[in-house]
């Protein structure tokens, strides 16, 4: 579906260039949930904002759909690791925003809002501000909208970080139901393995400043999977550690 | 002006046993010592009068009131005010909406604006009220004239803030309003104009005042009717209480004019507000 070919971006900074992705080629196929793990601003929110056509590779090109991403890619519902949802909009109407720029009448809107903010459990807040809600639930607003209109494929950057863990694990059997439910395409940036072993049918394991791929990981782990307990698996912790492995070379070496 | 004081009340009364009654009560004390303060210098106004300064310069509180009931009695002073205000009302809308309109114009679209910067910047360093004779000539000396002028003063006030706001949007929420498929003009209604809302309120707000004195300047230059026309007449008179009683009809029209712009934009930006 997605299809990255030998991408690379450097970003011009006065006189330095700095390389923030080198010869990435990796192709995502449809529903599948992809995690792409690595260090801390290795070059991994670069790598979702060239899928989504906000700007476009220095070298290599981006095939979505057969088709090369030279625009924005409409398709996509990007869940970026700023929340962006308006400050002026309740919780309700920020996320319908999207059916309202798509036409659909404010009855039909309000009803189908209320359903996915039913979904993430913020039912009670729909008329609170963004400013009024906490890290965690501006998030779940946020997975909320991009749920309402169905976006496929979802790119979602450290969609979760800033949850705590009870309610991280109840955000990833969302998704992964909700995933199994819409047959929906996932790519998620993530610096949380165990969350990435959770979802993912792939691990991408990106290698730190300029990020490229390192090794690519298939987890076998049977669906649907119970969040809770998957983790306590022996193959769970197989995968779990034999990633940890390449990925602590990552950090190791940033420490030199 | 009263909004910082109070919260800084709450903040401080939040030690105490009932913060409400506390805040209600001091609240009160500070509107009683302004009452007073009123009071003591309308009286020194009224002693100095005649003993250390002339009356003829300073006039006295008494007169001034006397002439301020004179002109409410005989109902006089209504056209004036209705006239100013009018003037003031007028130019503020036309130089308001012209001025976000060209903001948002100028804003969204880079070419236009560094195209027109050097124009634009000439114009706003123009003292613009050497633009009255000018619309003297142009509107005559009727209330157009002075409306003119008035919007010409809101115009460039709002429209360098609304500029500003919307260059200030935050390019993240124009690229999520992309992604969920915005056409360019849900852009800017949806997203460009509401996050400068704020900005163009801060606009606005200043530009009130500007208004004013855009009205009355205009009347003080040409004019049979209007505040400034009376304050004019007043001063050509001799008419020194005349000339204070019409400068605190001005003075109480724009603190009405202050107050009408913040309730109209406390119900507007509720968000901005429940965040507190």
């Amino acid at each position: 579906m997605i299809d990255l070919r030998h991408v690379s971006k450097s970003f011009h900074k006065g006189r330095s260039v700095v390389d923030a992705v080198r010869d990435i080629t990796l192709t995502i196929e449809r529903n599948e949930i992809v995690a792409v793990i690595g260090p801390s601003g290795c070059g991994k929110s670069t790598l979702l904002n060239m899928i989504a056509g906000l700007y476009a590779p220095s070298y290599g090109q981006i095939i979505y759909k057969n088709t090369k991403v030279c625009d924005l890619n409409t398709d996509v519902g990007y869940m970026t690791q700023k929340d962006n949802l308006l400050p002026w909009r309740t919780v309700r109407d920020n996320v319908a925003f999207p059916l309202e720029l798509a036409g659909v009448g404010k009855v039909e809107r309000m009803a189908r809002a209320k359903e996915v903010i039913d979904h993430v459990g913020l039912q009670g807040f729909e008329d609170r501000f963004p400013n009024e809600l906490s890290g965690g639930m501006r998030k779940r607003v946020c997975l909320a909208r991009m749920l309402l209109y169905g976006a496929q494929p979802a790119l979602l950057d450290e969609p979760f970080a800033a949850l705590d863990a009870q309610l991280k694990l109840s955000m990833h059997d969302l998704v992964l139901r909700l995933a199994a439910e819409n047959r929906q395409t996932v790519v998620i940036v993530t610096h949380d393995l165990m969350e990435a072993v959770t979802l993912a049918d792939r691990v991408v394991v990106c290698t730190r400043r300029p990020a490229t791929v390192a090794v690519v990981q298939r987890i076998d782990l049977e669906r649907p999977r119970d969040v809770l307990n998957v983790r306590f698996s022996n193959d769970f912790k197989g995968y779990y550690d034999a990633l940890w492995e390449r990925l602590r070379l990552e950090y190791q070496e940033d420490r030199v | 002006m009263t909004a910082p004081d109070t919260k800084l009340d709450q903040t401080g009364a939040l030690e105490h046993g009932d913060p409400f009654r506390t805040q209600r009560l001091r609240a009160m004390g500070m509107l009683l010592g302004q009452i007073v303060l009123g009071i003591v210098l309308l009286l020194f106004w009224q002693g100095a009068s005649g003993r250390m300064v002339d009356n003829f310069f300073i006039s006295n509180p008494l007169d001034v009131g006397a002439r301020l009931l004179g002109w409410t009695l005989d109902g006089s002073i209504f056209a004036h005010i209705w006239a100013t205000v009018y003037a003031t009302m007028m130019g503020f809308f036309i130089g308001a909406i012209g001025g976000a309109v060209l903001g948002v114009w100028l804003g969204v679209s880079p070419i236009a604006s560094r195209l027109l910067n050097p124009y634009l910047n000439a114009l706003n360093a123009l003292p613009k009220v050497a633009l009255a004779p000018l619309f003297v000539l142009w509107f005559g000396l009727g209330i157009e004239s002075k409306i003119a002028l008035a919007a010409v003063l809101v115009l460039f006030l709002v429209f360098l803030n609304t500029f500003a706001g919307v260059r200030e949007v935050d390019q993240d929420l124009i690229d999520g309003a992309r992604l969920m498929r915005a056409t360019r003009m849900q852009v800017i209604v949806k997203v460009i104009i509401p996050s400068a809302m704020s900005w163009v309120f801060a606009g606005l707000r200043i530009s009130v005042p500007y208004a004013l004195i855009g009205a009355v300047l205009g009347e003080m230059i040409a004019a049979n009717r209007g505040l400034g026309y009376l304050v004019q007449f007043s001063g050509a008179q001799f008419d020194t209480a005349g000339v204070f009683a019409v400068l605190i009809v001005i003075a109480l029209l724009a603190v009405a004019l202050n107050f009408l712009v913040d309730t109209v934009q406390s119900r507007i930006e509720r968000w901005r507000i429940v965040s507190r």
